[in-house]
């Protein structure tokens, strides 16, 4: 349960920050009167509430890596192979995010082609590695590496499976935004979407890049040398 | 005290209109509604409606630990299914679904001063998945093979195995609800904490909220990060189930046959599962404390003692209700070392919730207690709270514990602290708030024959439980049969505890009913019967219309305690009035 607590850690240090600007040591029964505003930050709701929801994937996918990891501290552990494949996968989703990035900066500066041509190459390139994902499944299919062969195979495909599954969520999201892109929605509203679309995608990134790293490269997850076997021993 | 003199009214902030949604049909304003007050309503009517299916279920529990061999419906695998239904549903789908989406969307934004929560759509939706979440529960009540019957923590391997009732359709109906029920409730808890966030009207601080407020936003928070465990645990089980993956299945052996699973660790589902199960404990708690201390203090006529030690002690027992999961797990073979962390740390919670129960004793103290119904309640929520706590402290010692663990004393202590004691706050708020909903008083006759009842009932239940737990009668059996270490006078006490389980179960026919009758027969009961200080008494109708406020939103001056202040014209002083208005009228 590392991995969840680390993350929990993080959370905990935001909450007591943000508690810290709340006045929580405050004796409001001293201090009857006009309290000229209620606190309430100048933020969107809509971007708070997807700061938020990240925070639950992110336990999600912390609870996922630490029920891999633990699995893997209980011993009989076979580590599946990565396809080479995922590499490519992984420089998609760069690219994808890095896109949006562009569509973003384009949104700020009102360039409704820049803005629109960064939403479409970001969505082909996160539908790139989506496919490219579903090929790296056939391919640990056909290479013996089934689903129910053993857990490291069966967490391979559920931890992708899972991302894979925000990421469609997340073309939802986009959809909506290249609609209100070209049906020339009001720009503040298209540049609040195309943040938020923005935000989504650098998260889902990171937390490829994680899976990615701290599960499927086979040297650092061997028994005795890897990265999740040393956290395990420190904590 | 600021300068009363010299204070001036700031006019409160207009909203424009086309924020709000508005309801344009029938069936958009009573049943694809986005107004959170509907919302709360369909909310609380679902969860009583699938939790008197649990009570249901309790009785019949109790008539077969009564009467062993006496009814031919109830077979050792019923009983198991009646189990694990009613432990599943009283938890998740009545409490944690009732403080949250009942108490929490009709309170969030009346008391905070919104028009509604931030996302109404989401939040209708959240209500949506909700339903079908029981539906789908309801459903393997149907299935083939009946709902599973694997008890209420659903461990593996046994829950998927042959052998389990409900191994065929009832536990992947079980998980499915499950996996909905997080769905929607995720849905729901954004609107909840965002709400509180940012829908707050000017002048109402973090500091100024009511502790309801308090404690509905800090186990929203604690749930929106403990149910992804137990989704996790939920959907790893139905790919283990449905696709034959290991991820909790280990090699096993069944009447000589090599099953196709292997590799996989139980004790990996226990971590999760008790990662979500123990901050489900506080995620019920916590609304249940801040609800009481407005009970007091509002029908105690006095402010709450010690609001900052109230906030940071909800705050303190959510962080610390992530780090005690492992008591649950004292007997699965764990490291010492480990046992001892967590026996530590759960004794630690007793600070944080000392302090409450300190806090609402000193409350209570020389204030002017008016014994309404409400009031009975809360005050029968702290001695419950308190008895239930201390065998918790038993309880949290790996070396009591481990005796304990597998009899009926821990039955007891959950029932006392996480369900009779939050079930009697659900009824104080419910008799408190059903005037503001409503518009009619709920009866106090009846009110008062089923507090009487349900406490002394519940006593009259679970103390007796506690002493078949110490002599050694363990849980889970469906029958008892013949043992050297049971006396036959356990048999005598079970029927005791039967008839009072019947008794108490029939009293909350009177609850409904009452809840019914008073709708059209209840006394008109004002805008503000109670005399409270908080906004949602303070709406320009009651029942709110839609949007809750008038043009204006209101303007908040106070904390929600401003109770028996010296010099004031009234006894309470709703947070919502200026402070020159509050004292003019005391001046001579």
């Amino acid at each position: 349960m590392n991995i969840i607590f680390l993350f929990l850690a993080v959370l905990a240090a935001i909450v007591a920050w943000w508690l810290s600007q709340q006045r929580i040591t405050a004796k409001p029964w001293l201090e009857a009167g006009p309290s000229g505003d209620a606190g309430a930050s100048s933020i969107p709701a809509a971007k708070i509430g997807l700061g938020l929801f990240l925070a639950i994937v992110g336990a999600l996918f912390a609870l996922l890596l630490s029920a891999y990891s633990m699995r893997m501290g209980m011993g009989e552990w076979r580590t599946a192979p990565a396809p080479k494949l995922l590499w490519l996968n992984t420089a998609a989703l760069i690219l994808s995010s890095g896109a949006l990035q562009w569509a973003q900066v384009a949104a700020r500066g009102r360039k409704m082609d820049g803005l629109r041509a960064g939403l479409l190459t970001s969505g082909a390139f996160a539908l790139v590695f989506l496919a490219g994902q579903l090929v790296a499944w056939r391919q640990l299919d056909a290479a013996g590496y089934y689903l129910t062969l053993n857990p490291a195979a069966a967490f391979f495909y559920l931890i992708t499976g899972v991302h894979g599954l925000h990421l469609l969520g997340g073309l939802v999201a986009l959809g909506r935004t290249m609609e209100k892109a070209w049906r020339g929605a009001p720009v503040r509203e298209v540049r609040l979407s195309v943040e938020l679309c923005a935000i989504y995608w650098h998260f889902l990134l990171l937390v490829w890049l994680f899976c990615f790293g701290l599960l499927l490269l086979s040297d650092w997850t061997a028994p005795d040398g890897g990265l999740v076997s040393v956290l395990c021993r420190v904590f | 005290m600021v300068d009363i003199g010299t204070v001036e009214v700031i006019p409160p902030a207009e909203v424009d209109d086309v924020e709000l949604y508005h309801p344009k049909s029938w069936v958009t304003k009573y049943v694809f509604c986005q107004d959170a007050k509907v919302i709360a309503i369909q909310y609380s009517l679902t969860a009583i409606s699938i939790g008197l299916v649990a009570l249901v279920l309790s009785w019949l529990i109790r008539l077969q630990l009564a009467f062993p061999d006496t009814f031919s419906f109830i077979t050792p695998s019923n009983y198991y299914q009646f189990i694990t239904m009613h432990g599943m549903i009283m938890v998740i789908y009545l409490l944690t679904a009732l403080f949250l989406g009942g108490f929490g969307n009709y309170l969030i934004p009346l008391m905070v001063g919104a028009r509604d929560m931030v996302f109404p759509y989401v939040n209708m939706l959240s209500y949506w998945v909700y339903l079908l979440a029981v539906l789908v529960l309801v459903a393997s009540f149907f299935a083939p093979g009946g709902p599973t019957g694997a008890g209420w923590t659903l461990y593996p391997p046994q829950a998927i195995l042959a052998g389990t009732p409900g191994q065929d359709l009832g536990i992947i109906l079980m998980l499915m609800s499950l996996i909905l029920f997080i769905i929607g409730f995720t849905m729901g808890g954004l609107n909840y904490v965002v709400t509180v966030l940012q829908g707050r009207t000017r002048g109402m601080t973090m500091m100024r909220l009511p502790l309801t407020v308090w404690g509905i936003f800090t186990a929203t928070v604690l749930a929106l990060l403990a149910f992804p465990a137990l989704f996790v645990a939920s959907v790893m089980m139905l790919l283990d189930r449905v696709l034959g993956t290991s991820f909790f299945m280990p090699s096993i052996v069944q009447a000589g046959e090599h099953l196709k699973y292997g590799g996989g660790s139980p004790i990996l589902f226990q971590h999760l599962f008790w990662f979500f199960g123990h901050p489900e404990v506080y995620i019920v708690a916590l609304p249940a404390f801040g609800i009481v201390s407005d009970l007091i203090s509002t029908h105690a006529r006095k402010n709450i003692f010690g609001y900052r030690m109230m906030v940071w002690a909800i705050v303190a027992i959510a962080v610390l209700s992530f780090i005690v999961w492992g008591h649950h797990m004292y007997i699965s073979g764990m490291n010492p070392p480990f046992g001892f962390f967590f026996a530590t740390s759960t004794l630690v919670i007793a600070i944080p919730t000392a302090i409450k129960v300190y806090n609402w004793v000193l409350t209570l103290w020389r204030a002017d207690i008016h014994l309404t119904v409400p009031m009975l309640f809360a005050l029968g929520f702290i001695v419950t709270f308190v008895n239930g706590g201390i065998t918790g402290l038993f309880l949290g010692n790996v070396i009591v514990d481990v005796p304990l663990s597998a009899t009926m004393f821990v039955v007891a202590h959950f029932h006392m602290v996480m369900g009779i004691a939050p079930i009697l706050v659900v009824f104080g708020g419910i008799y408190h708030w059903y005037p503001k909903i409503t518009g009619r008083m709920l009866n106090e006759k009846l009110g008062q024959f089923h507090f009487w009842v349900t406490f002394l009932g519940a006593y009259l239940i679970y103390f007796p439980m506690h002493y078949l737990g110490f002599i050694g009668v363990p849980r889970r059996y469906y029958e008892l049969g013949e043992t050297a270490f049971v006396p036959p006078s356990a048999a005598t006490l079970n029927v005791f505890i039967t008839a009072a389980a019947l008794i108490v179960g029939a009293a909350q026919m009177v609850f409904l009913f009452n809840l019914i009758w008073s709708l059209s027969k209840g006394k008109l009961a004002g805008s503000n019967p109670w005399r409270a200080t908080t906004l949602e008494w303070q709406t320009p109708q009651t029942p709110p219309g839609h949007g809750n406020w008038g043009k204006e939103l209101p303007m908040v001056y106070r904390w929600a305690y401003d109770y028996s202040v010296p010099g004031a014209k009234q006894d309470f002083l709703p947070q919502n009035q200026p402070p020159a208005e509050a004292h003019q009228a005391a001046l001579p």
